[in-house]
């Protein structure tokens, strides 16, 4: 079996094992979400026009929730020494535990925000923008987030410094993901919005990798 | 069975950590065929010395070279067996599954995890959580690496924590089967094999 393979399948397993790290981010979404009907006003219009940044607030910070157990589990138990002591590159196993963190966090924030939209009373035109914008927009938030967790990995409570590394970094993909929804919800056209939010997602999945890997490196130097 | 080339040269190496000297001007050639035991008191740097020649501590002076024939694209990681002082296991899976990723990940024969999981005395517990054993299984299930083929040097740091006599027993005879094979090992502990080991002792230098 292939290194990527071989990770693939231990992360996916660790994951059914631990379905709590499956359901926070997940639950956080939600109840984030719903909240604002509640705090705000249930007028149709009022949700409306705040959909689009809410939902997309929320989905982020459940991602970055997710993100401060993605290396540290390894690191207490040594497992991730064992990953970087491993031979040839360290792309492809990274690679395969961001695509499984991905699969079982960002995945079902993607499945289950066309609901929320709907909730939050924005047209159903507009629910497909929402998923589509959420599905190119997700990976490149955890590629960025695993970034900050391989630096913060060997610092015991690092999860404010997590942030603060990696919030400036989402921005960009914040304010296109909120946008495009934004515009959906206007009437205009959508397909460059969506273009650039998924040039981030390619630009951060395809050298993402060589990043968290050095930062893993480094947090191990001492 | 000893190389005129040894596998493992180090030249002048120091380390600090915490504006304290751990050691430092450290020289030592380790053959094919050797087994060192790297001694000292507490806090004296062995897991240290054992992460920079693991290749896994950047912050040191001097020179760490290896030369192990056979790694592919002089790759030398490709032929090192380096286990941590934590058994680097997830308490969630099963020996199995454990090993499975580890040997997929270190080149090592998948196929062979079940008979060397018997080998480190662990028959019958290829299924069982890692969360269900004791401190001694876990680290046998770490060890159980040692019966797999393909690594010429193996570090490894306190390799006999938490196991029992004959287990220490076992896993000598296992260290000096390898030495006897041409492999190199690097070990810390605070029980010492025999007389005709090498040692390296922290703050004393090499002997």
């Amino acid at each position: 079996m292939t290194a990527f393979g071989a990770t693939l399948r231990r992360e996916l397993l660790l994951g059914l094992r631990t379905p709590a790290d499956i359901i926070n981010p997940l639950f956080f979404f939600v109840v984030v979400v719903s909240l604002f009907p509640l705090a705000l006003s249930p007028a149709p219009d009022t949700l409306r026009l705040i959909a689009p940044g809410v939902v997309w607030v929320a989905a982020l910070l459940a991602v970055m929730l997710s993100l401060d157990s993605l290396f540290r589990r390894d690191e207490e138990c040594g497992a991730l020494e064992q990953l970087l002591v491993a031979p040839g590159e360290l792309y492809l196993p990274v690679l395969a535990r961001l695509l499984a963190h991905w699969l079982l966090t960002g995945l079902p924030l993607v499945l289950v925000a066309p609901l929320l939209g709907y909730m939050m009373q924005l047209p159903v035109t507009v629910l497909d923008t929402l998923w589509q914008s959420l599905l190119l927009g997700t990976p490149a938030l955890t590629v960025i987030g695993a970034i900050g967790a391989a630096l913060t990995v060997s610092i015991r409570r690092g999860g404010i410094l997590l942030a603060l590394l990696v919030l400036p970094l989402y921005v960009p993909v914040l304010v296109f993901g909120a946008g495009c929804v934004g515009r959906a919800l206007d009437g205009m056209a959508t397909g460059s919005v969506l273009a650039v939010l998924a040039a981030m997602t390619m630009l951060a999945v395809s050298l993402g990798p060589f990043a968290v890997a050095l930062g893993l490196r480094i947090s191990s130097g001492d | 069975m000893i190389q005129t080339t040894p596998l493992l040269q180090v030249e002048t190496l120091g380390c600090e950590r915490d504006e304290r000297l751990l050691f430092s001007e450290l020289d030592f050639a380790a053959c094919a065929g050797e087994i060192w035991q790297v001694a000292g008191p507490n806090g004296a740097g062995k897991t240290t010395l054992l992460r920079i020649l693991a290749g896994l501590h950047g912050f040191h002076d001097g020179r760490v070279r290896w030369q192990v024939p056979g790694a592919q694209r002089r790759d030398a990681h490709d032929k090192i067996l380096f286990l941590g002082h934590l058994p680097g296991l997830r308490e969630e899976l099963t020996a199995e599954e454990n090993l499975r990723w580890l040997c997929a990940l270190h080149r090592q024969p998948l196929a062979e995890i079940p008979a060397a999981l018997a080998a480190a005395g662990l028959a019958g517990y290829e299924d069982a959580p890692v969360a269900a054993m004791s401190a001694g299984q876990k680290r046998r299930v770490a060890l159980a690496r040692l019966w797999l083929p393909g690594k010429a040097v193996w570090i490894l740091d306190e390799p006999f924590t938490a196991i029992d006599v004959q287990g220490v027993a076992q896993i000598e005879t296992r260290l000096r089967e390898h030495a006897a094979e041409g492999g190199l090992v690097l070990y810390t502990s605070h029980h010492r094999l025999a007389d005709d080991i090498r040692q390296i002792h922290l703050g004393g230098g090499a002997r």
